[in-house]
């Protein structure tokens, strides 16, 4: 692996103000959606994100793709803080970075052909000539497995799976080197979901992009990823690399995590614990770690301090007062 | 309850293969499905509209020559009606088919474009208004609440006094008037838009403010103005009416189906009916055949609705 | 004793533009359910699985129609029950959980109302022995502090407290049948997992039998006995999970199984090509063949009958030639 990482968050944070009195100025509350996290991507390298509802996972891709200013922080691209770029600079981030959506009916505008869809990033970011637009445009639809004379059609002729494709192949269509995927195959047929993860990761391979990987679901986020942060609350309580998080989950959530992850057969052991409770709203986040309400290994201090993200083993983070 | 909401039956439709011929029979059933009636009306004012000089008669604004009476002749199948003049004649003996038929085309010209430039306005306002927020949206907004707050017909009114009657003026007047309501209804639409996917993935794209509202918010909303419009064509026909009717239209003696009406009045009581049932029934038809119209298209382009 | 649920030859289908277009949503359906048991109905998008629900509980849109087949409940033949006894036992012996919970929940009403609902309508009770009964059944479904809870409306419970509600509100009539169409999709993992449980213990108390419809073959791994893959309107194997899990007969279950990630492993998935079949316009022969890995030649032409590789087992392929075929006898036959 490189030294240099391709993308590299330090301490993102962001929070919604929330009015609850009567003078609109005042702000009385805060949702932490984010609450400092940092990770880093390689090139080539896809690192999950997995955490249920009101994690803050969605915020931390809008954050990346600057769809948000965060509140503090750093989000360094190639070296350069990405939240302070402007003009020019900016645009090459915006070419550079692109996102696939989990639903694939609405990501696709409806009244736009599948090759102005897929050639608008090069429209915006390009000098290409119409000609050169098509070439390329039928060049990524190659990629992603469709007929490039499908071009011309529109995206309610397509299925689920196919219009996710053709979401691909425009987020390839400039020179990208990082595409954060938000639950990209949840909205999919079984059999569809499939064909999907085995694409994107083919593709990953063949052009070495790098892939922010947001999901909910611990077996396609383990199967996709080299590395796998676990959010819980707007922050990261676990981090490591994917097989040794599968054979060693550290932090008490990400073990409930996989207490609760469905058997693959029916004769598999199967956990009857399951952590209770919900998981908080973002607007009251439990003091000292956030986890304590429902962790089944509390401490006194827990509810007191809040655990540093520490190195337990090589490249395995936690945060937890366990360890 | 449990069962309260209504699932919808698990029918998948891809096949990209036959989906140029799908959309031609799809286009055969469009036009079968048409309401006959409101297309023929509509299609008959065309009609009457785009070949007035040929179709009329007599010269609307000059009394028929050789014809007894000479004023208030009835029409042709009532005792003393003359086939000269076919729907009679008024109190300058004009004949009223002649006027009739000229009278459309204020009509058309004044509802299509009047609409045209209301929808137009109020499509772009809504668009900005939507997309933009902020204060963009304020301003936008408290303008049309100011607006929408006005009586329609006295607002128009008083425009017309302002600028003097022409057919022109009351075009842009009513374009002045109507085009809040768009601003609304497309604002609304905006809002429920910005947020979809793919005006997210064009913004992540760097696509620029206006380009989202040209290529993905635009054509989007293209229908709802569609609908809106054809329903608002009637509005403005009455609208126009009303304004000639009350000496704020087409200026006399430029024949327009209210201004006829107008001129009617004083004979109402004296048994002449022909001359306001007339442009009476042609301005209910005309309105009636706009508002099914409308109404069909509303039902034809949601999506929602389409596909039954 | 008969099964508490027999569905023979089934058939659901939807006429669509005036009666031009004929989709076979549901083609001929064959199965049993005991009494607390859970099947599993497992399929893609448009196989059919929402439109055998629906045709189970007579809630069918007004496109659709049951053109074959019967639906024998507790001996009785559902087909043939008028609107008003569907009514009875609708609310009464079969319940259903949708999908959305915030959908199956009016927003204007309190808990209190909508779980109480069913028992006002049907078992006539009024003031404390309602509420009484209330609080009995959102503890059965272990809302805690069921008291206060009930007071309270939709919108100020969480996802899998809603879903719970509707638990609740299904369990009301005391059923014998539940049908749960896509449960806990919305759900987050660990939620989903509470939720799961929950509905197991709910089952060994009351011996109500399940139909678990989904699309995540882990979900009927965790929960079911019985497993039906559905696919375009047909079911193509169905029989005891765990021998389906070990040892799959029809190369589509096959290709499911493979098509889900395992935890822990990095294989390319196996990825079963093509798209979910068009109802209307389905191919020759047997209706997987374009995307079976598997097909011969055989496959294209005709369609294959039903072989039974074990004891209530039943798979719909032309690979198992030369084993025990079912016979089934149609009732009723129409040509």
């Amino acid at each position: 692996m490189t030294t240099q990482p391709l993308l590299e968050v330090k301490g993102l944070k962001k929070y919604f103000p929330v009015n609850e009195g009567m003078l609109p100025w005042k702000t009385s509350n805060w949702v932490r959606a984010v609450d400092g996290i940092d990770f880093r991507i390689f090139e080539g390298e896809t690192l999950g994100v997995i955490g249920e509802s009101g994690c803050g996972k969605t915020t931390t891709a809008k954050l990346v793709l600057l769809q948000e200013p965060p509140t503090e922080g750093e989000i360094n691209f190639n070296g350069t803080d990405a939240t302070k770029l402007k003009g020019s600079d900016l645009k090459t981030y915006r070419g550079s970075v692109q996102v696939v959506f989990q639903d694939p009916f609405s990501s696709l505008s409806p009244r736009m052909r599948i090759r102005d869809i897929i050639a608008e990033p090069l429209e915006i970011h390009t000098e290409l000539s119409r000609s050169a637009i098509d070439d390329r445009v039928g060049e990524v639809m190659r990629l992603v497995g469709l007929q490039p004379d499908m071009a011309t059609l529109f995206p309610h002729e397509f299925s689920g799976g196919q219009r996710q494709r053709i979401a691909i192949a425009r987020s390839l269509a400039t020179e990208t080197r990082l595409i954060v995927l938000d639950e990209p195959v949840s909205g999919l047929d079984v059999s569809i979901r499939a064909q999907i993860i085995n694409l994107l990761e083919e593709l990953q391979a063949e052009l070495g992009v790098s892939y922010l990987f947001i999901g909910h679901d611990l077996a396609t986020v383990a199967h996709m990823s080299h590395r796998i942060a676990v959010m819980y609350l707007g922050k990261i309580v676990e981090l490591a690399e994917s097989q040794e998080l599968c054979e060693n989950p550290q932090h008490p959530y990400t073990r409930a995590l996989f207490a609760a992850a469905l058997p693959a057969s029916p004769d598999e052991e199967q956990e009857d614990e399951t952590i209770a409770g919900e998981v908080p709203s973002a607007l009251n986040i439990p003091p000292g770690c956030r986890f304590n309400p429902r962790c089944p290994y509390v401490m006194r201090h827990c509810s007191e301090d809040e655990p540093e993200l520490k190195e337990v083993s090589p490249n395995h983070f936690v945060s937890c007062f366990l360890y | 309850m449990v069962l309260a909401s209504d699932p919808a039956p698990e029918l998948s439709v891809p096949a990209p293969l036959s989906a140029t011929r799908t959309l031609l029979s799809a286009r055969l059933r469009t036009v079968r499905e048409m309401p006959l009636l409101a297309v023929a009306i509509i299609s008959i004012l065309c009609v009457l509209a785009v070949f007035a000089n040929v179709i009329a008669p007599h010269d609307p604004t000059l009394p028929v020559e050789n014809i007894e009476p000479a004023f208030f002749a009835p029409p042709m199948w009532s005792e003393g009606g003359s086939s000269t003049a076919i729907l009679g004649t008024d109190f300058q003996g004009r004949d009223v088919f002649s006027r009739l038929v000229h009278g459309s085309r204020v009509s058309i010209i004044v509802g299509l474009v009047g609409t045209l430039v209301a929808a137009a306005l109020g499509t772009a306002m809504g668009v900005l208004s939507g997309y933009l927020g902020r204060w963009v949206d304020t301003v936008i907004m408290r303008i049309t609440d100011a607006w929408l707050a006005l009586p329609a017909l006295i607002f128009a009114i008083f425009l017309a006094t302002l600028v003097g009657p022409s057919m022109w003026n009351i075009v842009i007047i009513l374009g002045a008037v109507f085009w809040t309501r768009y601003a609304r209804v497309i604002r609304g639409e905006v809002l429920s838009l910005r947020e979809r996917e793919y005006v997210k993935l064009a913004e992540v794209a760097g696509a620029s403010k206006v380009r989202v509202m040209i290529r993905h918010i635009l054509p989007n909303v293209m229908n709802t103005t569609i609908v809106l419009a054809s329903l608002t064509i009637g509005v403005v026909i009455i609208a126009e009416a009303s304004l000639s009717f009350l000496g704020v239209g087409v200026p006399p003696p430029a024949p327009a189906w209210g201004s006829m009406l107008a001129e009617a009045r004083p004979t109402l009581l004296t048994g002449r009916w022909w001359l306001t049932v007339f442009p009476g029934l042609a301005i209910m038809l005309v309105v009636l055949a706009t508002q099914i119209m409308g109404d069909w298209l509303r039902v034809k382009l949601d999506p929602q609705l389409r596909n039954l | 004793m008969p099964p508490l649920l027999k569905v023979s030859g089934l058939k659901t289908h939807f006429f669509t533009f005036r009666g031009t277009r004929v989709v076979k949503a549901v083609d001929g359906l064959d199965f049993t359910l005991e009494e607390g048991e859970t099947m599993g109905l497992v399929g893609e998008s448009g196989c059919g699985k929402t439109t055998t629900c629906l045709s189970l509980v007579r809630l069918l849109p007004p496109a659709g129609r049951i053109v074959e087949g019967s639906i024998e409940f507790d001996g009785d033949d559902l087909v043939q029950k008028s609107i008003g006894e569907m009514q009875n036992i609708r609310g009464n012996s079969i319940a259903m959980i949708l999908q959305d919970p915030m959908a199956s929940l009016n927003p204007l009403f309190s808990i209190y109302t909508q779980v109480g609902e069913p028992a006002y309508y049907h078992q006539n009770l009024r003031g404390r022995t309602l509420s009484t009964r209330v609080r009995d059944l959102l503890g059965s479904v272990r809302i805690p502090s069921p008291e206060t809870r009930m007071k309270e409306y939709p919108h100020q419970m969480s996802g899998g407290m809603r879903q719970r509600i509707v638990g609740a509100i299904a369990l009301a009539g005391g059923p014998r049948l539940i049908i749960a169409d896509e449960p806990t999709t919305n759900l987050d993992v660990t939620i989903q997992a509470q939720y799961l449980n929950l509905l197991r213990d709910i089952q060994r108390e009351t011996k109500v039998g399940l139909i678990f419809v989904t699309h995540n073959l882990g979900i009927v791994a965790k929960m079911c006995d019985k497993l039906a893959v559905m696919y375009a309107g047909r079911i193509v194997e169905q029989g005891n999970v765990k021998e389906i899990f070990r040892n799959p007969q029809h190369p589509y279950t096959r290709a499911l199984l493979g098509s889900i990630p395992r935890i822990g492993s990095k294989e390319p998935l196996y990825a079963i090509p093509g798209q979910p079949p068009n109802l209307a316009a389905l191919p020759k022969g047997c209706y997987f063949h374009p995307r079976c890995p598997e097909a011969m030649d055989r496959c294209r032409v005709d369609e294959p009958p039903i072989y039974a590789p074990g004891d209530q087992w039943e798979a719909t392929c032309w690979l198992l030639d030369g084993q025990k075929q079912v016979a089934r006898q149609v009732e009723g036959v129409a040509s």
